[in-house]
């Protein structure tokens, strides 16, 4: 986006939020009609179900209107949307978390004594990104991902691929910065276990 | 005389991955990291398939960005809900 775009856009948004707080219905539905598209994309992400999924979203749009006198005007609102539904995405979770977490031991490398790979590790073709057709590979990514356990998925989730900071996902899910860390990284060995038989076969 | 120094085991190396490839590694570890990695093909496989899983969960993600307009239920359902609070 270049300069002069990204002043207009900025300008729209002031005069959006303007109107907004002044409770705009038309301003409101511009807002849900805009966004929700994208939201529901990363609440699929998050929710098991696609009902959770716009539960997720509704609610999002709610906590907003509520919060839009705090809204600082210097961050984005799609950003700060973002937040907020990464938020109600997370609060639900938890109240579905009702069963034990599943063990991810299972999916991490294993060692002998002496600290060396207990299986070597096979190199996975270079190629494998390109070979799989795009679509093929985000199927398999995503099943796999949905077969972690929540503790891990949502860090990778709000890591890789939300692309939040270490930090700011430490402080979203109210546990320290090491602790994100340690989850990001088992999640993604885990993820690597899961997609290893995949993508050997594909040499 | 010198005593050959020990390689770090290949647990450790695993466990460092995260941090080596954000860079965030003391530079002394670094260096034994990389040490091990020049005599373990083992590791050298699973970092790089390490990589490519974070950026194949990246690339899945984009794929579904084909974004559908939302689902008119969904839109009536929010501005709905924005009524009643």
């Amino acid at each position: 986006m270049d300069i002069s775009t990204q002043t207009r856009s900025e300008g729209s948004e002031a005069r959006l939020l303007e109107r907004l707080r002044g409770g705009d219905s038309r301003a409101f539905e511009t807002l849900v009609r805009t966004h929700t598209p994208i939201l529901l994309r990363v609440a699929r992400r998050f929710m098991r179900s696609e009902e959770d999924a716009r539960d997720a979203v509704q609610d999002a749009f709610v906590s907003m209107f509520k919060a839009l006198g705090g809204f600082e005007s210097n961050a984005r609102l799609s950003t700060w949307l973002h937040r907020i539904l990464i938020n109600a995405c997370l609060m639900k979770l938890r109240t579905r978390r009702r069963h034990p977490e599943e063990d991810i031991e299972e999916y991490l490398p294993r060692f002998r004594d002496d600290g060396h790979q207990l299986e070597s590790s096979v190199p996975w073709a270079e190629s494998a990104e390109t070979i799989l057709e795009l679509r093929e590979l985000s199927n398999l990514v995503q099943r796999s991902i949905d077969q972690l356990p929540d503790t891990y998925r949502v860090v990778l989730l709000l890591r890789d691929i939300e692309e939040l900071t270490t930090e700011e996902a430490a402080q979203i899910l109210g546990v320290t910065p090491n602790a994100v860390k340690i989850r990001l990284h088992r999640g993604r060995q885990a993820l690597r276990t899961l997609l290893d038989p995949h993508i050997r076969s594909v040499e | 005389m010198t005593s050959a120094r020990p390689f770090l085991p290949c647990s450790e190396v695993i466990a460092f991955l995260a941090d080596y490839l954000a860079n965030e590694l003391a530079e002394e570890i670094r260096a034994e990291f990389q040490r091990h990695l020049v005599v373990c093909p083992s590791c050298i496989a699973y970092l790089r398939s390490y990589e490519q899983t974070i950026r194949m969960a990246k690339l899945a993600a984009i794929d579904t960005s084909e974004i559908d307009d939302a689902p008119e239920d969904l839109i009536n359902a929010i501005l709905e809900a924005r009524m009643k609070e």
